[in-house]
């Protein structure tokens, strides 16, 4: 792992091992090799710190840099990406029409494809379980079409490394395996969809990713209490 | 001659915020109004994912979702630039615009009310965010969300608020109450009347005219 730049208590990010938003947020500040202090929020309560960062939406992540607060995981990893531009590679692709691309995919995932999978976690009774696993199986066949063409061939959707949608989709493969698990299902399988099985592998073993994304057993413990907190998760204190 | 095309409806707020960044710009474009009732095969080959408006198909490569087009505008036409040039204020209007996501509810929820009791319900539920937009983001009494030149957050609430304007006039009920949020009928009195924003704003009889059937129709058929 590259060194981290001394930031001398300078950057700091609120949020939760398990949350996907917040582990984007922490794959970007390891490419750009920046130093931070994590907060922990504990569940179901939300700290002084986060109602006085971020009053609007109170939610993690928000990243403070310095006096600045900077909240919305996609807003952060752009920030980053400029804030810390003269420090390792680039996340946000440099054309503008591979940004939109990216941009479009990253609303498709977030808006679309993340909430039936969401919902299993959660184990909400809105619909039988085995529409919603379609609606991620559907899902998965337009982002493996939509990885082969941009990734041209290469390891990541960013090309040689790894992107803004690489690291948007990306948080949320722990959160996958870990409904592949209890759920007794495959999602992602070289046989369905190859050139994601082998991002996949790519993805989590890339030095800015594996230790930021939590163990499955550790998930799989954690999705039992969110079960029965669900109350908690929708309606927060 | 940059070959431009977007694709929309004129009367909806997300093909507006597109219609106005590329006259922002300077840009020439060639208009392509769809049917929503009849959306042209062309449309559905550009967005087979959500089938949508507005799609800007540029040199024959589509770019869809109105605010990533916005961007897409933006980063390709410098001039007028629409985002601040520091990273941090830059992730500050990011983050209204999607903030302004939260206020799409708000707008079905006005067409659909008929009693008063509904009516009130639904003014209630947008009056929320008008709140945090009063309290938060025009605190600082700019006359504009971008300061002195309108910027992205500009484009995409002032697009929302061309909404609420109809709805009050559709509906006969008031919802940017100057009492109780001056600062924001205040900016959208400044946007409005901003050079290009002006030309390019909704004739409020075709908007009346357009929406009501169109009202009527999606009342028969809900």
């Amino acid at each position: 792992m590259t060194e981290k730049k001394n930031s001398n208590g300078e950057v700091k990010l609120l949020g939760a091992w398990p949350s996907p938003f917040v582990i984007r947020a922490r794959i970007a500040l390891n490419i750009k090799s920046v130093e931070y202090d994590f907060i922990e929020e504990t569940f179901g309560k939300r700290s002084q710190l986060l109602l006085k960062s971020n009053p609007v939406n109170k939610q993690i992540p928000v990243l403070i840099h310095g006096h600045k607060c900077i909240a919305e995981s996609m807003i952060i990893v752009q920030y980053i990406h400029e804030a810390w531009s003269s420090s390792g590679p680039p996340i946000l692709p440099s054309l503008p029409y591979d940004r939109a691309i990216a941009r479009f995919w990253l609303t498709y995932i977030d808006d679309k494809w993340f909430p039936p999978l969401k919902s299993i976690v959660l184990g909400l009774d809105t619909e039988p379980i085995e529409e919603k696993l379609e609606k991620v199986r559907e899902g998965l066949v337009l982002l493996e079409d939509a990885f082969n063409k941009i990734s041209k061939g290469k390891d990541f959707f960013g090309g040689n490394q790894i992107g803004y949608l690489d690291i948007g989709f990306g948080s949320f493969l722990a959160w996958l395996k870990t409904v592949e698990v209890t759920e007794g299902v495959s999602l992602v399988h070289e046989t369905t969809t190859p050139g994601l099985a082998k991002w996949l592998q790519k993805f989590c073993a890339h030095d800015a990713v594996k230790d930021v994304l939590p163990p499955i057993d550790k998930l799989i413990a954690f999705s039992k209490m969110l079960r029965a907190n669900v109350d908690l998760v929708i309606n927060p204190k | 001659m940059e070959d431009l095309k977007p694709h929309g409806f004129w009367y909806s707020p997300f093909t507006m915020r597109v219609v106005w960044t590329l006259k922002l710009k300077g840009l020439s474009y060639e208009n392509i109004e769809e049917d929503r009732f009849n959306k042209s095969p062309q449309l559905l080959e550009y967005n087979p994912v959500h089938k949508k408006t507005p799609v800007l198909v540029h040199g024959g490569k589509p770019i869809c979702e109105s605010m990533i087009i916005v961007q897409y505008i933006d980063e390709l036409w410098p001039q007028n630039s629409l985002v601040p040039h520091d990273s941090y204020e830059r992730a500050q209007a990011r983050f209204w615009v999607a903030y302004s996501e939260q206020m799409v509810p708000a707008l079905p929820a006005l067409i659909q009310s008929n009693s008063a009791e509904e009516k009130e319900k639904a003014v209630q539920k947008a009056w929320e965010n008008f709140k945090v937009l009063e309290d938060h983001c025009l605190a600082d009494k700019r006359k504009f969300f971008g300061g002195d030149k309108i910027n992205i957050v500009d484009i995409a609430i002032g697009s929302f608020f061309v909404f609420f304007v109809t709805i009050e006039d559709l509906k006969q009920v008031k919802i940017l109450v100057a009492e109780k949020f001056p600062l924001l009928h205040l900016w959208f009195d400044n946007f409005k009347n901003a050079p290009v924003i002006k030309e390019n704003f909704p004739d409020r009889e075709k908007m009346l005219a357009t929406m009501k059937p169109f009202l009527e129709r999606r009342l028969a058929s809900s």
